[in-house]
């Protein structure tokens, strides 16, 4: 402990780490104060713990310790044995926690007690035997003394003369441009991370495939799911069911990804006609049936929550309302757009089918959307 | 010397020949660190991103990154036979087929929410003492950084696994993403390849996940923790505690086995935690299809408030020159947390402007001793919180049966109304705190003992605080500033002042910063005040001694007029260790 420098052996006259006592702006120095918190360390008040007193406490707090460490080497031997022994598959009732994973809870609990202990006979050992009398440093100012930073500047003086970098006009300049020019082919680079697929227009932009969908006329309403064909009457009044078009598959296994699906979901909901305040599109409903995108136009969550008598669609990411009875206009919640409704019929098996695609892009806003 | 020894010392020496580093030691083994429990959060973000890193590695031994439909075969019955990527499937067989697997990857996600809780509450630690101030700023602003790194490790590794909520999320930012003007259509297809889902953005994230947000973190968290050593740790005040020293324990043996043991601690609880407790069951709602959703879905903690500005937005969208502007989502996902962390990231800078402030700082403030400061978080923390409980709006309406839209006006308003109100009361509680640490310099503390003295008169006996308490209730004698003086329009030469309004407003703030604060007591004050107190507390002297008479075999007899021990200085106690 002697090498450590401490107020009460001789050295409390030491720099004040950049402080101006000085200060002119009316601030206090911390150095003109002389209560306790200024108090020389050898003076500070001290209570001793018990083990330092009782040689017996000091006694039992090395066994406490050494106990802890044994019984952390058990847990590992216990780890073991439930790695092999237990099913993975069984479950246990726990009080509180409910119905976990058998061994789970025996791995967790044997390697999480078995580290835990390391740590509290450390700490054990740390609180009870080692000195707990704290012990001073002094704080070293952070800025340089005036004669570092000199010698810093005239050593970059020095340099810059050297390279002549103030003199070469057009080395700094080229020099200049290229450095600005360089990381451009790393930001060209970015520009494949996106490649139009086969569905698509080779030129086609985001903006244009965002506002096409899967469904044109004629194309038939498959249920989501079973791709069974509807007819009018499968769907009772107040019904909701989720559909897609009846190629979806197709499309998947032709691109090989779920992108037209998260477009052309729709819902179906049939009310009384009498009860449709209005809808986006003259007879775009089929006897009441109507069909509505199933992607929020607030940030695209897919929406199934439907009060059939106020026919209400709630989304259940931010509860965004929509009344299906008015135009799927909204009614509540941050989605700023009705959800778009889709045109449909039925063909002349008597299945309903679209009668067009949607005649605005489905899901959120876009900035080219207009 | 023991053959430990030997070889020990033989390594150092092998070590020192090639690197110098008994240099290192000899200078660093005695390095003190201060004590105080909150100085431990910071440990418990470091720890437990170290156990976010082991179980990393391990869950990528087996995780794919892939998202190719396969048919699931594994041992969780609900799902066999159904059609799901390969990072779902990978992430179940983890779960269920992977001995000990569940116990990693819960563990992982425990581990990754504790480390982002941890970060939240050592960063209030920071600011409410203070502790960003000179020399420090420059961690300050990494810790920001950090955070904001955090959110996006702890973003991307929930998407990873590719069930129903994590997609949904996935969904969520792509719609954020794409409500960024002029360029956000692009960069959602750039970052999904396509349209949403597409078939790249598992394996992209992955990246991000496992290699360049870890590898910016602890980047960071290594000059963060190489600055805390340089620049030294800040200690609250106390006796013997200034602003030009550091008191605490040294490095070895004390901070070696209370830091080394607390990391066993963290990662033991964490393990245990895991063991016992499910975290994101992700069999649950099944593999992710972008036509599907589970009501009442929630995201990890942190990222709440995010949706909750994004719940809570007016529905807000403008068309000009036929291009859309979403407000209802730029604001609260770009707009409002851009504000947020740019302000956070600011603020050290801010509030030395503000006050003129340019000392340097190793003691910290007591969060009551900077009531605007202390105001201004509470204000922050309160929005913060509003965002967040509007992020779980669904679950306060089902669970206490309220209706969506009162909670969701309610929570609107309350985002304005509130914090400013937040300010005041806390600026509030702050002064009458300092003004009972006024009182206790002046008059002692009330210990509750009523004496009867010989003559009939009934007092209540007041005791001097001692140096202890002294230490830090004058801690402010040492931090209270004044504001700056009003800046003159013309020196006393006549000459215009250029800066007068930059000034005036400087003067202004920094007003507002310290006006209310209660002018401390000066030590002679004190000194006079405490002897007062001091001939009170020596009436009750013939009752210490009918106590000692009494109980003089019980040393720790914890009575009424006593503390345990007897108490001692430093001096005395090194004098007595050494005796021994």
């Amino acid at each position: 402990m002697s090498e450590l420098r401490t107020h009460g052996s001789g050295d409390s006259d030491h720099g004040t780490a950049g402080v101006d006592k000085t200060d002119k702006k009316g601030i206090l120095a911390q150095s003109d104060y002389t209560g306790p918190g200024a108090l020389p360390h050898a003076a500070v008040d001290h209570r001793p713990r018990r083990s330092d007193l009782d040689p017996k406490a000091a006694r039992r707090a090395e066994r406490q310790i050494a106990a802890m460490f044994l019984l952390s080497m058990l847990m590992v031997v216990l780890f073991i044995v439930a790695y092999v022994a237990i099913d993975p598959q069984a479950d246990i009732y726990i009080p509180v926690l409910g119905l976990v994973g058998a061994q789970n809870a025996a791995l967790g609990a044997t390697f999480g007690i078995g580290v835990f202990l390391i740590g509290a006979g450390a700490i054990q050992w740390a609180k009870k035997l080692m000195p707990d009398v704290e012990v001073v440093q002094d704080r070293h100012p952070v800025t340089s003394s005036a004669a570092v930073t000199t010698e810093a500047a005239e050593q970059f003086e020095r340099g810059k003369e050297e390279s002549g970098f103030g003199s070469y006009r057009i080395i700094r300049r080229t020099m200049i441009g290229a450095l600005a020019l360089f990381p451009i082919p790393l930001v060209v680079l970015v520009r494949d991370l996106w490649t139009p697929s086969s569905r698509f227009e080779e030129n086609a932009s985001p903006a244009e495939i965002l506002s096409s969908t899967a469904w044109e006329p004629g194309l038939r309403i498959v249920t989501d799911g079973g791709f069974q064909p509807l007819r009018p009457q499968d769907i009772p009044v107040g019904g909701l069911v989720s559909a897609l078009p009846a190629n979806i598959m197709e499309i998947q296994k032709e691109v090989h990804n779920l992108n037209e699906r998260g477009k052309s979901a729709i819902l179906l909901v049939r009310m009384d006609p009498s009860e449709i305040r209005s809808q986006q599109g003259d007879g775009w409903d089929y006897q009441g049936i109507l069909a509505y995108s199933k992607i929020c136009t607030h940030v695209g969550c897919p929406i199934a929550l439907y009060e059939h008598r106020t026919h209400h669609l709630l989304c259940p990411c931010h509860q965004s309302t929509f009344d299906l009875a008015d135009s799927g206009n909204v009614i509540f919640g941050p989605a700023a757009r009705a959800m778009p409704q889709l045109p449909i019929t039925v063909d002349e098996e008597g299945f309903l089918v679209a009668a067009s695609d949607f005649q605005e892009p489905v899901g959120p806003s876009f900035w080219e959307r207009g | 010397m023991s053959t430990a020894e030997k070889i020990g010392g033989g390594t150092a020496t092998w070590a020192d020949q090639r690197l110098g580093s008994n240099k290192f030691l000899a200078k660093n083994l005695k390095k003190v660190f201060p004590d105080h429990w909150s100085f431990m959060l910071g440990e418990i973000i470091l720890y437990s991103f170290i156990v976010v890193l082991i179980t990393g590695v391990f869950l990528t031994l087996f995780y794919k990154p892939s998202m190719v439909e396969v048919i699931y075969d594994g041992s969780y019955v609900p799902l066999k036979g159904i059609e799901m990527t390969e990072a779902y499937a990978s992430t179940l067989q983890i779960s269920f087929d992977v001995r000990g697997g569940l116990l990693i990857r819960q563990m992982h996600h425990w581990a990754a929410l504790i480390f982002v809780a941890a970060m939240v509450v050592h960063a209030f630690r920071v600011f409410f003492t203070g502790a960003y101030r000179k020399p420090r700023e420059i961690n300050w602003l990494i810790g920001v950084a950090l955070l904001v790194l955090a959110l996006a490790a702890g973003f991307t590794g929930y998407s990873l696994p590719d069930d129903l909520l994590s997609g949904t999320g996935l969904q969520i930012i792509r719609g954020i993403i794409q409500s960024i003007p002029v360029v956000g259509t692009w960069a959602a297809f750039l970052v999904f390849d396509g349209e949403f889902p597409g078939t790249d953005i598992i394996s992209r994230l992955y990246m991000a996940h496992i290699l360049l947000v870890p590898g910016l973190i602890l980047a960071l968290v290594t000059v963060h923790l190489m600055m805390v050593w340089y620049q030294k740790h800040t200690q609250f005040p106390g006796q013997g505690r200034t602003n030009e020293n550091v008191v605490g324990y040294p490095l070895m043996p004390v901070y070696m086995a209370k830091a080394g043991g607390f990391f066993f601690v963290v990662f033991g609880l964490i393990a245990l935690l895991s063991g016992l407790v499910n975290i994101n069951p992700v069999w649950i709602f099944g593999p992710y299809t972008p036509d599907q959703v589970s009501a009442g879905t929630q995201p990890d903690w942190y990222i709440g408030w995010l949706d909750g500005a994004l719940r809570l937005m007016p529905n807000w969208e403008s068309v000009i020159a036929g291009y859309t502007l979403s407000w209802n989502v730029l604001i609260p996902s770009v707009v409002i947390p851009g504000i947020l962390f740019t302000a956070l990231a600011l603020y050290p800078f801010l509030e030395s402007w503000a006050t003129g402030d340019k000392r340097e700082h190793h003691l910290l403030d007591r969060p009551r001793n900077a009531p605007v400061r202390t105001g201004i978080g509470v204000m922050a923390i309160v929005f913060y919180g509003l965002l967040w409980i509007g992020g779980g709006n669904d679950l306060v309406a089902t669970t206490f049966d309220m209706s969506i839209n009162a909670i969701s006006w309610a929570l609107r308003i309350g985002l304005i109304v509130l914090p400013p109100i937040a300010f005041i009361i806390t600026k509030r509680i702050c002064l009458s705190l300092q003004r009972r640490d006024r009182e206790k310099l002046l008059h002692g503390y009330e210990t509750g003992r009523v004496l009867r003295l010989p003559h009939g008169e009934f007092i209540e006996v007041h005791a001097p605080v001692n140096n202890k308490e002294r230490a830090v209730l004058e801690a402010k004698l040492g931090a209270n500033y004044e504001p700056l003086p009003a800046p003159q329009k013309t020196d006393a030469s006549g000459v215009k002042n250029k800066k007068y309004r930059i000034e005036k407003l400087q003067h202004r703030l920094s007003h507002f910063f310290y006006k209310d604060n209660v002018t401390p007591p000066t030590v002679a004050e004190i000194e006079a005040a405490q002897a007062h107190v001091a001939h009170d507390a020596a009436l009750e002297a013939p009752l210490h001694e009918y106590e000692e008479s009494n109980y003089v075999n019980v040393p720790f007899h914890g009575g009424v007029l006593h503390e345990q021990g007897e108490p001692m200085t430093n001096a005395e106690q090194l004098a007595q260790r050494d005796d021994r």
